[in-house]
């Protein structure tokens, strides 16, 4: 099926993944707030609900819990929904349905019933959207047994992880890292903006392939320290890396849960360093887990402590966003301590 | 605070009419007459039902006779199939809650005096309507004649316990029977019968959805946006509130009992209400198919409050004595629901208080035997009956490299521990 690839942004991508995969199941729907005549606020859905119908692709009410709700009832029934939660800020109402229900459905029915939802939702900050439209909430979904966790750095990941995720038996967390969607990002806020199609990873097939979930991908080999990174920091990572001329090695995470664990042990026991970068805040944080397996399988190997590298314990503030941001100034730090031992 | 010349303003505090110690006078309750409230057609808009969640659907008057346009005029052969799930139901509580007095589960809770508004719901409802309960609607499965031992292993977590131990006891999940997975977080089930009732629409499907819930968790955030949702999609779900009158201690007034009816709710969503007598078990069939007419044919949802009693404790966790009069279960002014459908076909002449003892005595040996058989498959004070690993299974449908090493952490630490 696999035609030949176009230039997509990521934006294109999860378009062309959710249309890709109506196409060949038409259990799939997609519902969430401004998803259907309008296309979504970002356009990820534009066009489905013409092709599809109001049935299968259709507007709700603004209630998250409804949403997500709504979403495990269908699953329940036998669909497949891909409920969108426009920003990741607004997943909190419909924390329950997803914690206490559509995670542990398969667990407490001993596998009678299951809720297989892709829950897509825009995440990260770096467009001015304040303390309500900029955070990173996957560090909660990843403590919760039953969710899964994935988190595209580029369209042609997002479209492969995101067909995977549809097409997965569990509920799925999908984190879209909005400042990523028309172009690679690389901390240099005052740079102007590089759009995808400059780039390799924008070259996708139009038809149906996946990423498999639970496989993270080396960016950039190196020897000297591991660099861990997902979504919009696989890219100021990897910036920084070229602009400080270390050779590090830098791995896409892809999926949170379930963590490519063998990759990362692997890079780690070959550099003897690691530095955990995420734009969430530090305390709990993704990085911690990261930190923690590091240490639990790497320990002998290791010849610096494990940096991270994270957004403020803070809200995120609209006016100081790029001294919030884990940017270049920061990770160039964290390098140099990482490195000094 | 100063300064300013106006009253202080002070705060409601809503308090039961009855404490513990307190004498107990129902006179002030206004008992509507049986079949005195009008049947709309199913087809009804809502506009047109505004009264209807502020009367009380009764059918069945203080005598036992049928009354009035909401009387369902079931065949014998059903009344007495309601008559004899609604016995059974009460003589399972009443052995699983003595079972639980001898330690012999964790936990259970009774549905006594509100048999009906399961199981006259269960017997107005297709077999594979999907049903997404609370924690007090043993009723379904029993009028679904799912097998009582299933649901017995379930309440023991033992090793025949299709849920692998996971679940606390009288939380059950019978896919086959068409009834939902009951989860203790209040309300979550009700968007998820509205979805699931919209898929069922959105595939032209011809099955309807019904979910029941307390009166006390009407407050929950779920009950509102499932509301929000079966309206704007005009699903075809039935939502039963039940008000018993006490969430654990709270009495409905901290629902926003004082205020209004829970059926009401529904008027502010344009959807249909209907307020029903919860211990008339011919007024909960007759509403409720009239609900699922309605549903079936495209008429949208319809939100029905059960008016009932708890009759006993919220669980066996609980001790009702504490903070409700003693009194108030036996001056209910609706009456017990087994004893007014049986005193209603008694006076159709087609039962008898012979036949009824009868009956009593055969379902109460029928829940015996069914313990007896359920206990060869263990109790839970037996100790752990599940195998090792099935704690690691169910996580996902693949099991992931974490849990697989956990599995074996907990293996390696017994056996290093010498259990």
């Amino acid at each position: 099926m696999t035609e030949a690839p176009r230039t997509m942004n990521m934006i294109q991508a999860i378009n062309s993944a959710i249309d890709v995969a109506m196409g060949r199941d038409d259990r799939i729907v997609v519902l969430g707030e401004d998803v259907g005549y309008f296309g979504g606020v970002f356009k990820a859905t534009e066009g489905l609900q013409k092709r599809y119908g109001k049935t299968r692709v259709f507007d709700t009410p603004i209630s998250e819990c409804g949403i997500i709700g709504v979403a495990v009832g269908m699953a329940t029934y036998g669909l497949r929904p891909v409920p969108e939660i426009q920003f990741a800020d607004y997943i909190y109402p419909a924390l329950d349905q997803l914690v206490s229900e559509a995670a542990r459905l398969r667990y407490r029915s001993a596998g009678e019933y299951t809720a297989p939802i892709t829950v897509r939702t825009p995440f990260g900050g770096g467009i001015f959207g304040g303390q309500t439209h900029s955070q990173s909430p996957e560090g909660i979904f990843t403590h919760v047994a039953g969710l899964k966790t994935v988190i595209p750095s580029n369209p042609y990941d997002a479209k492969g992880l995101l067909i995977a995720a549809i097409e997965d038996n569990d509920p799925v967390i999908f984190f879209e890292p909005k400042r990523i969607y028309n172009g690679p990002f690389d901390g240099h806020y005052d740079r102007p903006v590089q759009p995808w199609s400059k780039f390799a990873e924008s070259a996708v097939p139009e038809g149906y392939y996946t990423v498999q979930l639970g496989k993270a991908r080396v960016v950039r080999e190196g020897n000297d320290v591991t660099v861990l990174a997902y979504g919009t920091m696989v890219h100021v990572a990897h910036s920084v890396i070229e602009e400080t001329g270390i050779d590090a090695e830098l791995i896409d995470l892809r999926t949170l849960v379930p963590l490519d664990i063998e990759t990362v042990v692997e890079s780690v026991r070959k550099t003897g360093r690691c530095m955990v970068v995420h734009e969430a805040t530090k305390t709990s944080g993704f990085g911690a887990e990261l930190s923690a397996l590091v240490q639990e399988h790497c320990f002998h190997w290791l010849e610096a402590p494990v940096q991270r590298v994270t957004g403020w314990d803070t809200p995120y503030p609209h006016s100081l966003e790029w001294a919030y941001f884990p940017g270049p100034v920061r990770l160039t730090e964290a390098f140099k301590r990482v490195m000094q031992d | 605070m100063t300064g300013r010349n106006l009253p202080p303003l002070s705060l409601h505090v809503p308090e039961p009419a009855f404490r513990p110690g307190d004498t107990v006078d129902f006179a002030d309750f206004d008992m509507p007459v049986a079949g005195a409230v009008r049947r709309p057609p199913v087809d009804a808009g809502p506009a047109e039902l505004r009264d209807m969640p502020y009367a009380m659907v009764r059918v069945l008057d203080d005598e036992g006779r049928a009354q009035g346009p909401w009387d369902p005029r079931l065949a014998p052969e059903t009344l007495l199939k309601i008559l004899r799930s609604m016995a059974l139901t009460r003589a399972f509580d009443e052995r699983l809650y003595r079972a639980q007095r001898q330690g012999k589960t964790s936990f259970y809770m009774k549905c006594t005096g509100e048999e009906a508004t399961s199981v006259g719901a269960a017997h107005a409802l297709d077999y594979d309507d999907m049903c997404f309960p609370s924690y007090r609607q043993q009723g379904l499965l029993i009028a679904r004649d799912w097998p009582i031992v299933d649901m017995i292993n379930q309440i023991y977590s033992n090793r025949a316990d299709r849920l692998k131990g996971r679940q606390m006891p009288i939380m059950y999940s019978v896919r086959q029977a068409s009834f939902f997975s009951i989860s203790g977080n209040l309300t979550t089930q009700y968007p998820q019968a509205v979805g699931w009732a919209m898929a069922s629409a959105a595939r032209g499907d011809t099955r309807i959805a019904a979910a029941w819930c307390g009166e006390g968790s009407t407050a929950e955030g779920d009950f509102h946006s499932a509301l929000t949702f079966a309206a704007v999609y005009r699903a075809p779900v039935i939502l039963n509130v039940i008000n018993n009158q006490w969430a654990i201690s709270s009495f409905s007034g901290f629902a926003g009992a004082e205020a209004t009816t829970f059926a009401a709710r529904a008027i502010g969503y344009g959807i249909a209400g209907l307020r029903v007598d919860g211990n008339d078990a011919l007024a909960v069939y007759a509403a409720t198919q009239w609900a699922a007419d309605r549903a079936r044919n495209n008429h949208g949802p319809t939100l029905i409050e059960h008016f009932t009693y708890r009759a006993e404790g919220h669980s066996t966790s609980d001790d009702p004595t504490k903070y409700r009069s003693a009194e108030e279960g036996g001056k209910w002014p609706l009456g017990d629901p087994i004893a007014r459908l049986k005193k209603h076909v008694v006076g159709l002449g087609i039962w008898d208080e012979e036949r009824q003892a009868a009956m009593d005595l055969e379902v109460a040996e029928l829940v015996k035997a069914a313990q007896k058989e359920a206990e060869k498959n263990g109790i839970l004070q037996d100790g752990l009956k599940q195998s090792f690993d099935s704690m690691f299974e169910d996580v996902f449908e693949e099991m992931p490299w974490h849990l697989k090493e956990q599995s074996v952490q907990m293996h390696d630490e017994r056996k290093a521990a010498g259990i």
